[in-house]
């Protein structure tokens, strides 16, 4: 058989296809162009930066009280002014951020491991398995999730303490986990419950693929299910995906500040967003600048993570590309 | 030796309404290079007699029930999942229906093409993209080394039907399953089709096994042709004897209701009744109920493929018993 000419430009091409991701590399570029996504990005970054360096950029400590300055407005000497403690608001603001994002982090990377795997292979499978399946998720759902906080922190108050100790005499290092104790758990809560909606959300959009034609090409082909899952089924739930974890963020954030008016998680003098506007809230007639800043905070985060979110659906939206 | 020989295929779909026997006992063989067409309504089993060569059916609800399928002495109906893995993609392809959706619309067609390359043969990948890039010429994708960059929307259906069948013979496969692959397209683009899966198949010796309710398309292109009704195997004979000489009454029917084959003006011709539900005992001939030469013993006894003459078998009784000679067109 004649061998037809190899095209001279072959180098080339396997170059620009390196890799097995061009989708994710091909996304990101298209991410770039979006400003809107590219601003939200750069907002976010520089806030989870500020967040993360609080304790060497803050101009205070969070908990530095000043009673006899209580609260005042925004001044030269605390730029968003103090509460009534004399605590200056923008390093509880810069600290409160670490435990929002954190929190919010933490819900979105377990939503997005397990809920993404559970969905997928419980869609995918289907039959007997997603009927097992399924009913454990719904069995977590029905969980009151306050309740279940509140009685995991009732039966598990001294535990905090032994893991603390047990592990200081492992390691002959203390590490305050009795002190902080309460935010773990607050974060194991979270966990817990946030990947439920998404292995729905995902275990629905797989049975609709599972029913292309593309998949039976892919079993036709020989493809083994590993393979078929993570080459074509994930990247084709992706979009949804993704526009669902940047909701999940806010409704994080919320829970933690609901958790926290009720005395679990963030414990006082810690601060996060949520406590910190609930407090505003409550002084908001005083005292504008507690409820007003933390609140700017919030709000832009959350607007910031919807356009990087909305941006990312479009860039991963293949069809949606003129390119 | 025959490539594929089926004796007695059967395959049911076990059901919440019962059990639906789709394919109720299948014989037939296909020769290294040869290309069969397998003709017949919709739910008459051409399909899930070939998805069920490659076990490409759920299971359950479906339910294999196979004497047995020997492909180049391995049965196909029983041997590992990984050996019929093996077998997939690499020794037998699949084409199908709709172009539109048999691609993965998040994964660019070089991608795709190399797919079968890089599971089934280990292919580095300079060596996979040179390949994939001449398998797109080969199929008559102009642009080939750009279309290699381009997402499945990008394509219009005739180019990713030629995608599809790029993908599909890249691993020079000894037999191709073409399901009706030419349905979804406007007449221009399958007559090219046809001709691109002619001139693939002469080039490698590929096998083709080509379903399709278009008799036009099959006469074309077969040198043999099964037709199938509820099940099974009514006819089986060379393309030309299907066409002049028929030795089935459904066969004729079908042919007499091709519209272009009629005289203009007159009414339409179609056969009368429906094709019976196959979750039900079907007793004697499955065609009887429509047949316009049955007679009573035609539904008391099962009736099976046989010589009629050599080379042309048929599923009717009084064919078989010599009563029933010619079926001319005329009423």
């Amino acid at each position: 058989m004649p061998q037809p000419p190899v095209n001279p430009s072959s180098a080339a091409l396997e170059s620009e296809m390196e890799g097995d991701h061009s989708l994710w590399r091909d996304a990101w570029r298209r991410l770039q162009k979006n400003n809107l996504a590219v601003l939200g990005l750069i907002f976010l970054s520089v806030l989870g930066l500020a967040s993360l360096l609080a304790p060497w950029i803050a101009p205070n400590s969070y908990e530095a009280q000043n009673l006899a300055l209580g609260a005042t407005g925004p001044s030269f000497n605390h730029w968003l002014g103090t509460d009534a403690l004399g605590r200056d608001l923008l390093s509880r603001i810069l600290y409160g951020g670490r435990v929002s994002i954190a929190a919010g982090l933490c819900a979105t990377a377990v939503s997005l491991t397990i809920g993404v795997l559970y969905g997928t292979i419980s869609g995918f499978v289907g039959g007997r398995l997603d009927v097992v399946m399924m009913r454990l998720v719904d069995i977590l759902y029905s969980l009151p999730f306050p309740i279940f906080v509140i009685l995991l922190m009732v039966f598990t108050k001294d535990l905090g303490d032994a893991v603390e100790n047990r592990l200081a005499e492992w390691l002959g290092v203390r590490m305050d986990i009795g002190k902080s104790w309460s935010l773990i758990l607050l974060f194991l809560a979270i966990g817990a419950v946030e990947w439920l909606t998404m292995a729905r959300i995902v275990r629905g959009q797989v049975m609709s693929l599972k029913k292309q034609e593309f998949v039976e090409a892919a079993r036709a082909l020989g493809l083994r299910r590993r393979r078929i899952i993570v080459r074509h089924m994930i990247p084709n739930v992706f979009g949804i995906v993704v526009v669902y974890a940047t909701l999940i963020v806010p409704s994080v954030m919320l829970l933690e500040a609901f958790l926290s008016f009720l005395g679990f998680g963030v414990q006082p003098p810690m601060s996060s967003w949520g406590t910190l506007i609930n407090d505003g809230a409550s002084k908001m007639e005083e005292h504008w600048w507690l409820l007003v800043f933390p609140g700017i905070a919030f709000a832009a985060t959350l607007f910031s993570l919807n356009f990087v979110g909305d941006g990312l659906r479009d860039a991963v939206d293949v069809r949606a590309s003129k390119d | 030796m025959a490539l594929l020989d089926i004796q007695n295929l059967q395959v049911s779909f076990h059901t919440r309404h019962g059990v639906v026997r789709a394919v109720r006992g299948v014989s037939f063989s296909l020769e290294k290079g040869e290309t069969v067409g397998v003709v017949g309504e919709s739910g008459s089993g051409k399909s899930v007699t070939c998805y069920s060569l490659l076990r490409l059916l759920p299971q359950p609800p479906a339910r294999i029930e196979g004497v047995r399928a020997i492909f180049d002495g391995l049965d196909l109906l029983s041997c590992s999942d990984s050996k019929i893995r093996g077998v997939r993609g690499r020794r037998i392809s699949m084409i199908f229906q709709d172009p539109m959706t048999s691609l993965n619309p998040y994964m660019r067609i070089g991608e795709q093409l190399m797919e079968p390359l890089r599971i089934h043969e280990q292919v580095g990948r300079t060596e996979a993209i040179r390949r994939a890039v001449r398998a797109l010429q080969e199929v008559g994708v102009p642009d080939a080394s750009a279309r290699m960059r381009a997402y499945p929307h990008q394509f219009s259906g005739g180019m990713r039907q030629r995608v599809m069948i790029a993908m599909a013979l890249i691993t020079r496969p000894e037999l191709l399953i073409a399901d009706e692959p030419t349905t979804a397209l406007d007449v221009t683009v399958q007559a090219q089709i046809l001709e691109l899966v002619e001139q693939r198949q002469r080039e490698l010796g590929t096998a083709v096994l080509w379903i399709s309710h278009d008799l036009g398309v099959v006469a074309n292109l077969c040198k043999r042709v099964l037709v199938m009704y509820a099940g099974r195997i009514v006819e089986s004979a060379p393309t030309r004897a299907i066409f002049k000489e028929p030795r089935h009454p459904y066969n004729e029917a079908l042919q007499r209701s091709i519209p272009a084959l009629q005289e203009k003006g007159r009414e339409l011709r179609s056969i009368p009744g429906l094709p019976p539900d196959l979750s039900r005992p079907i007793k004697g001939c499955a065609f009887a109920p429509r047949c316009r030469f049955k007679e009573p013993k035609c539904e008391m006894d099962d009736v099976f493929l046989k010589d009629a003459t050599p080379g042309h078998s048929t599923a009717c009784l009084r064919v078989q018993e010599g009563s029933l000679r010619q079926m001319t067109n005329d009423e």
